[in-house]
């Protein structure tokens, strides 16, 4: 049985000035699990992955709002759910690849593939022009 | 996000500090490669030892760097990433492009 302890949910402009803010509040909020360093890294990590897409990918054309929700369930374990009304994409099983990008020269391609190896699991939705959503969950050790 | 650039005969280094994400990326590049195009050093020295976070925006940021100095047979060398750095940076493979080099 999957039970909500806490929940934060927050709308931010897909402005890219907003990264270090979603990864420094979703942390916060976080730190009531007391948290090891390197489960907030990662946390963190993921988080920025997932917002950076939906400020370069899926607002690329016309600027919108970015909703997250984050949970914080039984047993130590968090949620969080990064969605945008953008773009879409077309073939998400291939986005997913490592080193797949339609961004080229800057970017590496590795967004997915740091979301899926720092959390638990990760799931994708999405639908070509309504937009993406990205959940992932993370088990924290008990402590 | 800070960054200064201090060169030294055919060496350049960029020390970096802060958060690298996509944000702080933009800016550092601009810097670097502005500098790398003006020298053309046989080594880039990349030290990421006052970097607090960084994600594949920072991946990105070296493949880039790695591909402006082959452009001359240059090499890049990042030096000191904290462990959770470490972290992304061989998720990445970056070992292959680059020497990561720990100073005491
Ligand atoms: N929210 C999104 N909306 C639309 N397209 C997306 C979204 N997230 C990812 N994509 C697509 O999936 C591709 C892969 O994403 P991923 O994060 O793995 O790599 P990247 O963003 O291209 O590069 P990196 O994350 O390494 O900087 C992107 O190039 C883009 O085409
Ligand atoms: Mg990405």
């Amino acid at each position: 049985m999957i039970k909500i302890i806490n929940q934060f949910k927050m709308e931010l402009l897909a402005r890219s000035s907003n990264e270090s803010f979603a990864r420094a509040a979703i942390a916060a909020f976080i730190s009531q699990l007391d948290p090891t360093v390197e489960e907030l890294s990662d946390i963190k990590t993921a988080v920025s992955e997932a917002v950076t897409n939906c400020i370069v990918h899926a607002y690329k054309e016309q600027l919108g709002y970015i909703y997250i929700t984050v949970r914080i369930l039984n047993d130590n374990k968090v949620s969080i759910k990064i969605k945008d009304k953008g773009c879409g994409i077309p073939d998400v099983e291939k986005a997913m690849e490592p080193l797949y990008t339609t961004a080229g020269g800057e970017r590496a391609g590795l967004g997915f593939a740091v979301m899926e190896s720092f959390t638990d699991k990760l799931t994708v939705h999405s639908a070509v022009g309504r937009g993406t959503t990205v959940i992932f969950h993370k088990q924290l050790q008990t402590r | 996000m800070q960054c200064s650039i201090f060169t030294s005969g055919n060496m350049v280094t960029a020390k970096l500090s802060g958060e690298l994400d996509h944000h702080s990326a933009k800016s550092i590049r601009e810097q670097i490669d502005c500098e790398v195009e003006a020298v053309q050093p046989d080594k880039l020295f990349l030290d990421f030892k006052d970097i607090t976070f960084m994600d594949s925006s920072g991946i990105g940021l070296v493949m880039g760097r790695y591909r402006l100095m082959q452009l001359h047979g240059g090499e890049v060398i990042i030096l000191n990433p904290s462990p959770s750095i470490r972290k992304v940076m061989r998720l990445a493979g970056l070992g292959r492009l680059a020497k990561i080099e720990t100073s005491a």
